[in-house]
Formats: structure tokens, sequence, C-alpha cells
């Protein structure tokens, strides 16, 4: 069976300097993996790499999506198909609301899966209450500028309420349990063990092993300098928690 | 340093405007003016429009007025505008529409494409449409001129108001001001008067839409309003043009008097084709407690040389003064504001916002005058620029006049790019590149766009997407 996001020995280079050095991972639907990591280990290289950022250069290798290499594929491309990524640090856009965007964007999607019409308005007033339900935000959220003036909070839950309207395939959370207290990292953990099953596959990239209490993994890699050097069951996670990425660095390099 | 912009060929520009906007008609006017402009032309004008002789002789002291003054040397590059390869009276019709079906078919086609007959039935109060240089359609609702208040083009505003508006024409902008004002008084035809009486509020729009089609043409429309005591209207206008590959001259004055009490404001949506000088002088009177709102938007036109301006002439008058200019491609847009602050309590609110992408250039040149006595008065500046390439340019050029302690003055400047950040964000939602721009674009001015009525912000945010169409890459 073709995997849905398949990674095949994927190097990539920013600003000329080599972060990713031969990493290949498969992730289906269904599918929750965990890919641990120490600082600088390119976790978030991985996460723009695959969304198409355009300052990480896939130097070689490939990033395919249901068997089709999207490796030069912009990032627009990407989303519509289907390839979600929840940032680490969103960025504000002030003057557009989330709401806005939000129509924006799923009518983006929609389209490109062959649905030319716009979600009637009231059926997409109607999602949007139900998702941001589902997120503990309240309504004046849909009307607030996108990340703007947002706390820390607010912008993490902003990125599943974006993952929860547009529905990818794929979703790659890139330290979304970062700066985040305990209750909002539960909300957030909610949120995106709601959307999880048979539809969603999800890349879930951590430092700490904590948002592993929450969403339970199925798989769990560990990224070190730019490598997966081992991969795993949910026991990996504790094991790490134990010993610290110290420890498995030693044991791989035996 | 060179203020020389290179000259650009305008045909291959904002290719979206072309089919939209940029069309023109083959029709054939009742009466051209020759080319050029000479006492001759201008006594022609007055004649054709059976004129006063005040009018006359008003029109003909302009002209020596505006021979006498030199051309400015500041703001945008005057220096190729040929004053004698210029119609500067085109009359298309005989008289003018009472009804869209007396407009002729081919002028009543554009009006419909523009959209201006629908609107008119949907959200306005009233609606003039000029075309060349007379008012081809022009009518206010019965209610309204009920209650007293008058919309008429200025010439029959003449004819059939004449103390009223010999009380006031030219009273706020003198021909003697600047070359174009003297040049639009001299040449005048057409335009919007004005006059809503004490305590009527205008609740709806009124809309002039100004439609230049002739080649080298010169297009000279005069406003006129007038607020009475406690009364308040909304009036907008926007334009447009086809796009020659010679130039076209619009310079109209606009006058407005706001008295106690009174409200005024007046949207412009300006969206010439990059052909057409647009210098335009506007200006309000502000007495006590009066409101003078300009909103005024910018996306057309090869150069505009534009600051609307507010002089606050009785105490607690306000003026709010919103600006948006945006350059593409071989545009530049020199808008601003003027604020003068002649009486004391007086309170302004100027804010700012400009965008420049693919070698073109925005600024904001502006005023703050505070007279001796006015004391107590406010006054808060704002601009922001926003430019989207390397090859563009803003700039920002303050002025401030102030002889009276007592006062408060604000002064904001930023300037900012699209990060590139902002573009991925976007784009890995399934933005195209062009949407996540304009998107940005869009959020950039949505502190005045969501000042205007909503038609005008989905219109705005329309064209915002027409100028962004294909330009990042
Ligand atoms: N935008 C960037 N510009 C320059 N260097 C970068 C950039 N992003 C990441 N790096 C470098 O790549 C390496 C890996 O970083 P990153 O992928 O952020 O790791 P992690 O997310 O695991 O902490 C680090 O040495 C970092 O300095």
């Amino acid at each position: 069976m073709t995997p849905t996001l398949h990674i095949k020995d994927l190097h990539v280079a920013v600003e000329g300097k080599p972060i990713l050095k031969g990493l290949s991972l498969s992730v289906n639907k269904g599918e929750i993996h965990a890919i641990m990591g120490p600082n600088g280990s390119g976790k978030s290289t991985l996460a723009n790499a695959l969304m198409g950022n355009p300052k990480y250069e896939i130097t070689s290798g490939q990033v395919l999506f249901h068997g089709e290499d999207i490796s030069e594929w912009a990032a627009d491309e990407r989303g519509r198909k289907g390839l979600f990524l929840a940032f680490q640090y969103p960025t504000a856009i002030p003057g557009v609301s989330v709401a806005n965007f939000l129509r924006m964007a799923l009518q983006a999607r929609r389209k490109a899966a062959g649905d030319e019409k716009p979600l009637p308005p009231k059926e997409f007033r109607k999602l949007m209450k139900e998702k941001m339900a589902l997120l503990r935000v309240d309504d004046s959220f849909a009307g607030r500028y996108i990340n703007d003036g947002f706390s820390g909070g607010e912008k993490k839950r902003a990125e599943i309420l974006q993952m929860a309207m547009l529905r990818p395939e794929i979703a790659v959370l890139d330290e979304t349990d970062s700066g985040l207290d305990i209750d909002a990292l539960r909300i957030v953990s909610e949120g995106v063990n709601a959307l999880a099953g048979p539809d969603l596959g999800v890349l879930l990239i951590t430092h700490y092993q904590r948002i592993l209490n929450y969403i339970k993994p199925q798989f769990v890699h560990v990224l070190v300098d730019g490598r997966i050097v081992k991969s795993g069951g949910s026991e990996l996670a504790h094991e790490l928690e134990a010993h610290g990425y110290d420890g498995i660095r030693e044991a791989s390099a035996a | 340093m060179s203020d020389q912009q290179p000259q650009q060929p305008v045909l291959d520009i904002r290719e979206g405007y072309k089919e939209k906007f940029g069309f023109h008609d083959d029709i054939a006017p009742v009466y051209k003016s020759r080319k050029g402009l000479d006492p001759e032309v201008v006594s022609t004008i007055s004649e054709m429009k059976k004129e006063p002789a005040w009018m006359r002789e008003f029109r003909l002291k302009s002209l020596e007025h505006f021979e006498r003054k030199p051309m400015p040397t500041w703001g945008g590059r005057l220096s190729d505008i040929d004053f004698q390869d210029i119609y500067y009276y085109l009359k298309p019709v005989d008289e003018q529409g009472r009804t869209w079906e007396d407009v002729p078919a081919d002028i009543k086609r554009t009006f419909d494409k523009l959209g201006i007959p629908e609107a008119e039935q949907k959200f306005l109060s009233g609606v003039g449409a000029q075309y060349d240089s007379e008012t081809v359609y022009h009518k206010i609702k019965e209610s309204l001129s009920a209650q007293g208040v008058i919309f008429l083009d200025t010439g029959s505003a003449l004819e059939q108001h004449p103390d009223l508006f010999r009380e006031h024409f030219g009273t706020v902008i003198p021909p003697s001001d600047n070359k174009f004002a003297a040049l639009n008084s001299a040449t005048w035809s057409g335009g919007s008067f004005i006059y809503v009486p004490k305590g009527v509020k205008v609740e709806l729009p009124l809309q002039a839409y100004f439609r230049i089609n002739a080649q080298n043409m010169g297009q000279f429309e005069r406003t006129l309003i007038i607020v009475d005591e406690g009364a308040f209207v909304h009036y907008v206008e926007g334009c447009t043009a086809p796009i020659y590959a010679t130039d076209s001259l619009h310079a109209a004055v606009v006058e407005i008097v706001v008295k106690k009490g009174g409200r005024c404001r007046y949207t412009t949506i300006q969206n010439w084709s990059n052909n057409v000088y647009n210098l335009v002088t506007k200006r309000a009177m502000a007495h006590e407690d009066a409101t003078m709102e300009w909103v005024d938007a910018n996306l057309g036109s090869k150069l505009t040389m534009k600051y609307p301006s507010v002089y606050m002439v009785g105490r607690g008058a306000h003026a709010e003064i919103l600006s948006i200019a945006f350059a593409g491609k071989g545009q530049h847009q020199d808008a601003g504001a003027k604020v003068v602050h002649a009486a004391p309590d007086t309170t302004s609110n100027v804010m700012s916002k400009s965008i420049s992408k693919d070698g073109g250039r925005a600024g904001y040149r502006g005023l703050v005058k505070v007279t001796k006595g006015s004391g107590g008065c406010k006054s808060t500046v704002k601009c922001d620029a926003l430019i989207l390439d390397e090859d563009s340019r803003s700039d920002t050029y303050p002025y401030m006049e102030i002889e009276e302690d007592m006062v408060s003055i604000g002064h904001e400047a930023t300037v900012s790019k699209i990060g590139d950040e902002q573009l991925f964000y976007l784009m890995s939602r399934g933005i195209p590149e062009d949407e996540a721009a304009a998107m940005v674009v869009s959020g950039f001015i949505e502190p005045i766009t969501k000042e205007l009525p909503m038609e005008y912000a989905v219109e705005m945010n329309r064209l915002i997407q027409l100028q962004m169409e294909g330009s990042v890459g």
C-alpha cells in the first residue's frame, strides 16, 4: 500500500548549511507518530521542509504524498492537497479576521477537491461555531485578526482550530506544546484527539515528553543531528524520559 | 538625489484593469472644443453653458491666474504635461437624462458595466454620472428633494439656485490658490452641487461617478457641498478611464462648507487608468462643532497630487482624514492631508496608509497647522507605509506649523514590508501567493476600509486584488 506521506532519504539545507541528513519516514492516515529530538536536531527544519517553506532547500531525497513527489510544490499546493502544519510560531496578519481567512482557505481547499462552490455562509458559520466550541474559544475569536495580539495559548488553539476547519489528511504539529500551561495543553490536546481518526495522520514534533501524556502516539522516532536514530512504540518516549537524549545517542552510536 | 521617475510604457500595466474599466466607447460628441487653452476657448465654454456674465469674468480671471502661476516643483513630475495638447471641453450629449433610458445606449452601457444604475437601486440616495465634460444623468430620491435637499450637477445649480451658488462658490478655494485650482476655475464643467438644509440627515450616500472616455481629455469637474446646521450627508465619488497611450488630465476642485454642528463625509475611490494626471484640490471649512471627514482612496492614475484639507474655523470643530494610496508600476501617488486648527478646542485625526509595488512610489505629504489663539487643540497623525518589493518607494513629508502652546500634537509613522513568513503562513493554508499578498494588503488598509459602507469595502478589496494579480513572483 502506498503510504499517505512518505519521506525518502530527505536532505535539507538552510542557507547552504545541511540540517537534515537522510531522513526517512512513512505516515499513514489513522496513525499518530511522534518525532522527538533535542534542540537543534532539525525538528522545525523537517516541519518547514514538509510544508514547502522556500527558505528550506531540499538538496536530495523526496517527499511523496499519495505516491506523488511534492518536493517541488509550492506551499499553497501542498496545503490544498491536504497537508497541514500547525506552526510553532504562528505569524500575525493584522487586519485579516480569523473568519475571513478561514473562509478563503476553506474555499481554496474545496476548489482543489473539485467543489467550485464556496460553502454557503450559514453553513460556514455553523461549522466555525462548532469548531470554536471544540477548542473552547468564544465567538469573538472569529472576528479577531489572525494571531494579532493573541496569547501563546490562543495562538496554538487557533492553529488547531484551522486544522479542524480544513480537515487535512496529514497534520504536522511543530512543538504545539511549547509555551502552553497545563490547562491550555489539555484543551489543545483534546482538540487534536477529537480530530484524530481513520482520516487523519498526525506527525507530532516535540522536544518534551509532556504532550505525550495527552496525545498517544503509536510510533515514536528519535531525531538526532538530522537523522532518525531510533524508532519504536510509545515505550520509547518513556525511555527517553528516563535516560534523556544522551542515553539514546550513546546507544545508537554504539 | 533625483525625483525623476523613468518614463514607462503605460499599455502593459494593470492588465486586469483593461477589461473591467479600461475600455472606451466610439461616440461622436455633440461638441468638442479645439485642442489647447486660451481666452477664446474659455469664453466658448461659458457661452455654450449660457452662463451669467460674472461667471465668464470669473473664468477669464482664473485663466490669467493659471497662466501666471508657475508649475509646482514639488510633489511629482509635472513637466511632461502639454497643456496645448488637451481638449478642455467635450460635450457628449445634448441633454442630461432624467432617467437612464434618456441616456444614449453606448454611454448607458458603459455605466451599466461600471454597475452604477444597479448601485443606485440598491443603496444610494441619488446618483450623478459624468461623461467627459458633462453630466449625462442626475437624480435624487424624491423624498429627499421634498425635504429641501438639492443634488444637481454644478452647472444646473448655477442656473437654478444662483444666490445660494454665488454665496459659496470659490469662497473655500479661490482661483488663486494654486495653478490647478486656477485651471479648474477657468475651465470647470460638471461636478456635483449639494445643499442639505438645517437638521436634515441624508441616510444613504449620494454618489457621483466620473468617467473620462475621450483621448487627450481634460476633465475639470467642480463640486460644491453645503451642509447646513446640524445636517448630515455622505457623498461618494468614483472614477475610471480607458487606457490610452497619451495622457489625460483630471483637475477637480471640491469645496465644502459644514455649518454649526453639521457633519459631512466625503469618500473617494480614485481608480483612473495609468495615463491620467490627477491633480485635485479638496478643501472643507468646518464651523463650530462641525465634523468633516475625508475618506480618500487612490489606486489609479499616473500621478496623483491630492491633499484633502479641513480648515477648522469654529470652536470644537473636528476633522477626520483617512487616506489610502496604492502605487503600482509607473504610478506615483503623492497623497496626504492638511488640517488647519484655526479655532480653539478643535480636534483632528489623520490616518494614511500607503502601498507601493513594482517600482511604484507612494507617499504621504501632510500639514498640521495651529494658528495663534487656538488653544486646546488636539491632533494625531499616523502614517503607515507598506512596501512590496525592493524597486518600490515610499516617502513621508510631515510638516507642522504650531503657533500655540496649549495643544497636543501626535505624529507616528511606520514602514513595513510583506514578510516572507506571512506569505508562507497564508499559503500553507492553501491560499495562492498573489491572493495571500492581496490579503496582507487588505489587512493593512482594513482600519480604513472598515469605515466604508459595506458595498464599497467589498469593491475596495476587489480593486486591491486586481492591483495585486500576478504581481508576486
Ligand atoms: N531559518 C533558519 N535560518 C538559519 N538557520 C536555521 C534556520 N532554521 C534552522 N536553522 C538551523 O538549523 C539547525 C536545526 O534547527 P531546527 O530545525 O530549528 O531544530 P529544532 O527544531 O530541532 O530545534 C540549527 O542549527 C538552526 O540554527
